[in-house]
């Protein structure tokens, strides 16, 4: 049966307790999962009380300045710090999103901070995402086209098939989507997950590709696309509010209509 | 041990080339259940307290049977085909996985067999 516990050695114990510094008066709690694979023990959370009053408003902030100021063993991926790059997507609070553009100040109470979901742990709060791109690769997200290209232009488009790809081709591949999505928790070895199919309808989509038939074939499989449900944990936090579930839906509609 | 790089994992055995078929049978027999259900539940109402006879003669009329019939079918069919699914979800074991899916199916065929049947039996002067 489908497991719903975590295997013994991937459950969390106490960790440390790192306090705020003297004098501190606008303190936070972060609650940060630490896993070490050198070290053989199990995951644990560590807390880090930080002054808000010194330190910037996101997420990211408070880990950059945890890292540098107060423990330089905690692991995390970060490179654009503006939600471009996608690197630091994590479980902040419950909910997958990017570190540098969630404000601590959207939580109340203490921060917990976890890698994304359901996912092997490489160390602390990065993740291994072989598979993820792996899927995105699958889904051979280039332009295929057998007419020439024009020797004294773009291959062109109409701003309305242009338009087609607006809130498909702003994806940048961070996996907060996937990783929030049951059926990739339970079945990620064989469904493709949100972000590929997205990515594979941003190309379905593409007047100028001339290739739709054979990609809708790619994805014609009870677990490569329909283990989607519709459960829509993946638009709910896509960080950059994007509609993966539509997208998703809109390939089930082409399936139906070649028929 | 899987030595097999991720794009060959991912890739497995290739797009089964079916699933549509499935998916498109799971939202027509849900559409169609919307009207049969709430035909069905209105005429049990109406009908509470009937006695033997007067259901009998319920069943037996014509358009009575065939929607009867209709409701047996699409009920049936919707529920085996959404539990394959949450099968195929939430049993990884490959034998088990099967095994229980073709029991599901199964117990669907005889229950339609036997209400359609029954109310074959009825409807045709039994």
């Amino acid at each position: 049966m489908a497991q719903f516990r975590l295997p013994k050695n991937s459950r969390i114990g106490t960790g440390r307790e790192f306090p705020a510094p003297e004098g501190a008066r606008n303190v936070k709690r972060f609650r940060i999962y630490r896993y070490d694979p050198d070290s053989g023990a199990n995951p644990v959370m560590d807390t880090y009380h930080l002054d808000l009053d010194d330190c910037g408003p996101m997420v990211l902030d408070a880990l950059i300045k945890i890292k540098n100021e107060i423990d330089p063993t905690l692991t995390f991926r970060r490179s654009c710090r503006e939600g471009i790059c996608g690197s630091c997507a994590m479980n902040i609070q419950g909910g997958n999103t990017l570190a540098c553009t969630q404000a601590i100040s959207d939580f109340s109470g203490d921060i917990g901070i976890y890698p994304l979901p359901h996912m092997s742990v490489v160390k602390d709060l990065v993740p291994d995402m072989e598979r993820f791109y792996a899927q995105y690769a699958a889904v051979e997200p280039w332009m295929k086209t057998e007419t020439a290209t024009p020797p004294d232009r773009e291959r062109l488009q109409s701003p309305e098939e242009r338009a087609r790809l607006d809130g498909l081709y702003e994806c940048i591949l961070c996996a907060c989507c996937s990783t929030a999505c049951p059926s990739y928790w339970w079945n990620g070895d064989r469904y493709l997950g949100p972000a590929a199919l997205l990515q594979a309808y941003r190309w379905i989509a593409d007047s100028r590709d001339e290739a739709t038939g054979e990609r809708l074939d790619a994805l014609e499989d009870p677990f490569k696309l329909y283990r989607c449900h519709t459960i829509m944990n993946c638009t709910r936090t896509c960080p950059k509010g994007l509609n993966p579930a539509r997208a998703i839906g809109e390939i089930k509609k082409l399936m139906v209509e070649r028929r | 041990m899987d030595m097999r790089k991720p794009l060959a994992r991912v890739r497995g055995l290739g797009a089964a080339g079916e699933g549509v078929g499935h998916w498109w049978a799971q939202r027509v027999t849900a559409a169609a259940l919307v009207p049969l259900s709430l035909w069905f539940v209105i005429s049990l109402v109406m009908l509470a307290g009937a006695d033997y006879a007067a259901m009998h003669a319920w069943v037996a009329q014509p358009w009575v049977s065939v929607l009867l019939i209709l409701f047996i079918i699409a009920t049936l069919h919707h529920a085996q085909l959404g539990l394959q699914v949450v099968i195929e979800d939430y049993v990884p074991t490959p034998l088990l996985r099967i095994a229980s899916i073709l029991l599901v199916k199964a117990v669907a065929v005889v229950l339609v067999m036997a209400g359609v049947l029954a109310v074959l039996q009825v409807a045709l002067g039994g």
